[in-house]
């Protein structure tokens, strides 16, 4: 270690894990600190997997941890190929110091790599290719090192297509070799660029220390992020999570229902049980209650600017479906259309969501969120549709871009329905502003901030009755 | 504290290899810290990853017995724990001598003789090296919880006739779950945690080989960098290793020994268990 002895460096390792969101307890650092007293301390994956063990508890914060370890417990320290030039790397990149003529050189060799996929000559790669291409003089006597220079100059993603010919080596072209080929590389490109970026933010800790560096380094959790911000990764991560999501729920509610044993006196499971005590009932033993499921009425604004939250929360609805009698759901645009068709058990819902934007109509006049004409048609086209058993959930922002608001129609659906609530992505700071109708709406229903996964899963177990 | 079963990671990795069961540079640490600091081991991750496994691999490596418990909903003291033999202590009591006083009956009723030692128990009282097994943790009530925490931080149980039971030996504690819940924040501190999910292309190619030694290697790299691709999209249920390792006997045995579309299409139904999913796959790796 560079500065300090190893428990200092641990402690400011835990801190910073902290303030990522881990809780780790006093006994887990004791853990911590005699798993130390146990493992080879030179052996850095050994200690790695001795941290996780003793202060990671949720798979969820492991790429933090992972990003938080490598600031603090680097691989190595300096440059070490240029310390030494003993090391074993074979390359064209020791000899040149004139940049653009080894692009070439070094882009073959990252494709011979790729190829190969071994993670650990990747690395090495990495290492080396920060070293060359990564750093920039900003300031004299100062240095920044930037992934982007490196990935620019490199552009894995353009070696695609002659990988995909060297790994297919003459096969057949189009069919599911080639898919699973592409999926193979693409895993090791990302992979590369990762390396990169972690090999570029050690090079930065080294000039800055850890302590500066902890707090970009790690990535916000995916049920965390903001719908409205949410990359189309972070989508996909969290469509990934729906399922779990919705059984943890069920889960959940079972157990709650479970709880309340105050049903009805079930006779023949008491004298069953008291047979076991000579005939006399010691345990009664009660029927659950007959659980309220109600009926769920989605209705949601699938413009651009709101399509991903609408599109999560629907695919959380219809996973949820046995906890409903019924689901149907409703999409908007400026105009309303019933999309429950799309949703037909053992559909995949990711298809059934492509399937909507492309088939439903929802767009009457220009294809900007109307709020009004769509409440208007869908009390007009579905009277049937709130009834006094129905739980309506409306979805959207509520930024009508200054149209007709149409709330007294909302009122009388709202005083319809059992309950009404109106889900809204965006910041509760930003209610009301501009062209948000949220004012007027907020008056007719409670409208709840929805804007990531956790107040998402919050606010369905506050909807489902025990 | 007794002797440790292992003498490093290494040590850990070689023997575990030995009982079949291949570890990569976290589960030998984790393992091995897990038998020297006496401390649980809470094994999580999706099904099909070989959480059991594990745990019936150390009980191999070390020729300790695997004592398991089962979760389940409703599971209680009398199961996990011990029970009075109620039926035993009944018929002690309707035997006895006229003479007998209570104090000598209810001494008598409430020994060794009349207890029905369960899983918990059972572990805590052997002598013997044990490997204790509590599979699907995450399937218990929350009371349940509760009950192995005295269990698992002291290692011994208190029985009110009997008094304090301490472990003679400490077992080698495993739990298992699958994260239908999140476990309590108590339990989870006084375990190591170890999260075991899908290995890695190499790792799993390994595992399909030393599992299946009949098929051939270039079969195992493509079957494993297709189960990957498969990973990859958006499914219900993802396919597993135990599920890859199925899929690899399913073509030994039709005798296929390339896996090109037409082979994929026809043993689909081994890696994926959902008709939305099957579709899916079907449509992204362009089976038809």
């Amino acid at each position: 270690m560079t500065t300090g002895g190893l428990v200092d460096r641990q402690i400011g390792f835990f801190g910073a894990l902290r303030e990522a969101g881990l809780s780790i307890a006093l006994s887990e650092v004791l853990d911590a600190t005699r798993a130390l007293g146990v493992v080879d301390l030179l052996d850095r994956e050994g200690l790695r997997a001795a941290y996780a063990a003793t202060v990671l508890k949720r798979p969820a914060h492991r790429p933090a941890f992972d990003a938080l370890f490598d600031l603090w417990f680097p691989p190595v320290v300096g440059d070490p190929s240029a310390r030494s030039a003993d090391a074993d790397e074979d390359g064209p990149g020791e000899a040149g110091e004139d940049g653009p003529a080894d692009k070439e050189a070094l882009r073959g060799r990252l494709r011979d790599l790729l190829l190969e996929g071994d993670e650990e000559a990747l690395r090495r790669f990495a290492r080396e290719t920060v070293r060359e291409l990564g750093r920039a003089d900003t300031a004299p006597g100062r240095q920044a090192w930037f992934s982007y220079r490196v990935l620019r100059g490199l552009s894995p993603e353009t070696l695609m297509a002659s990988l995909l010919e060297a790994m297919l080596a003459g096969q057949v072209r189009g069919g599911m070799a080639e898919k699973v080929a592409r999926q193979t590389l693409s895993e090791r490109i990302r992979s590369f660029s990762e390396m990169v970026e972690s090999e570029v933010r050690r090079r930065l800790a080294e000039d800055r220390g850890p302590e500066a560096l902890s707090r970009t380094a790690v990535q916000p959790l995916a049920e965390q992020v903001d719908f409205l911000r949410a990359s189309r990764n972070d989508m996909a991560e969290l469509r990934r999570q729906v399922f779990p999501l919705a059984r943890r729920l069920a889960t959940r509610l079972t157990a709650r229902r479970r709880l309340g044993r105050s049903g009805r006196l079930d006779f023949r499971r008491t004298v069953r049980a008291s047979l076991g005590t000579g005939g006399v009932p010691l345990v009664t033993h009660h029927r659950p209650h007959k659980p309220h499921k109600p009926e769920l009425v989605v209705l949601c604004d699938v413009s651009g600017s709101v399509a991903g939250f609408a599109h999560f929360t629907l695919m959380l609805a219809y996973a949820l479906s046995e906890q409903f009698t019924k689901v149907r759901a409703f999409a908007f645009i400026d105009t309303v259309d019933e999309v429950s068709r799309f949703f037909t058990p053992g559909v995949d819902v990711a298809d059934a969501l492509s399937r909507m934007s492309s088939e439903a109509s929802l767009v009457w006049f220009d294809g900007h969120s109307d709020y009004g004409h769509s409440i208007e048609q869908f009390a007009a086209r579905y009277p049937d549709a709130v009834g006094p058993r129905t739980s309506l959930l409306i979805l959207g922002d509520a930024r009508n871009n200054y149209r007709a608001t149409a709330v007294p129609t909302l009122r009388a659906l709202v005083q319809r329905s059992r309950h009404a609530y109106w889900l809204n992505p965006e910041p509760q700071a930003y209610w009301g502003s501009g062209d948000s109708a949220t004012g007027a709406y907020g008056d007719v229903l409670e409208m709840v901030e929805v804007r990531n996964a956790v107040q998402l899963e919050a606010f369905v177990q506050r909807l489902l009755p025990t | 504290m007794q002797q440790s079963q292992f003498a490093s990671p290494a040590d850990v990795a070689e023997r575990l290899g030995a009982a079949g069961y291949l570890t990569d540079d976290a589960i030998a640490t984790t393992v091995f810290l897990a038998d020297r600091l006496g401390k649980p081991l809470l094994v999580e991750g999706p099904a099909g990853v070989g959480k059991t496994e594990l745990a019936k691999a150390v009980a191999q490596a070390t020729g300790s017995a695997l004592i398991r418990l089962q979760c389940y909903e409703g599971l209680d003291e009398a199961r996990a724990l011990y029970e009075w033999n109620y039926k035993k202590q009944l018929l002690r009591i309707q035997a006895s001598k006229d003479g007998e006083s209570w104090d000598e009956v209810h001494d008598d009723v409430f020994a060794e003789e009349f207890l029905l030692s369960r899983p918990l128990l059972t572990a805590i009282r052997r002598t013997e090296p044990t490997v204790l097994l509590v599979d699907e943790t995450d399937k218990a009530d929350v009371e349940v919880e509760g009950l192995l925490l005295e269990v698992l931080s002291d290692f011994q149980i208190t029985i009110p006739e009997l008094g304090t039971i301490t472990a003679a030996r400490r077992p080698i504690v495993f739990l298992t779950s699958n994260a239908t819940r999140e476990l309590s924040e108590a339990l989870k501190r006084r375990c190591l945690y170890l999260h075991l999910d899908y290995p890695g292309a190499e790792r799993e190619k390994a595992i399909v080989l030393s599992r299946v030694p009949e098929i051939a290697e270039q079969l195992a790299g493509s079957l494993v960098s297709t189960v990957r691709a498969l990973r990859s999209l958006e499914l219900k249920k993802s396919p597993s290793i135990s599920e890859s390792i199925d899929w690899a006997r399913t073509l030994l045995a039709l005798g296929l020994d390339t896996l090109d579309e037409q082979a994929v299409r026809s043993t689909l139904g081994v890696v994926l268990k959902h008709a939305s999913d099957h579709e899916r796959a079907t449509s992204s790796l362009k089976l038809n």
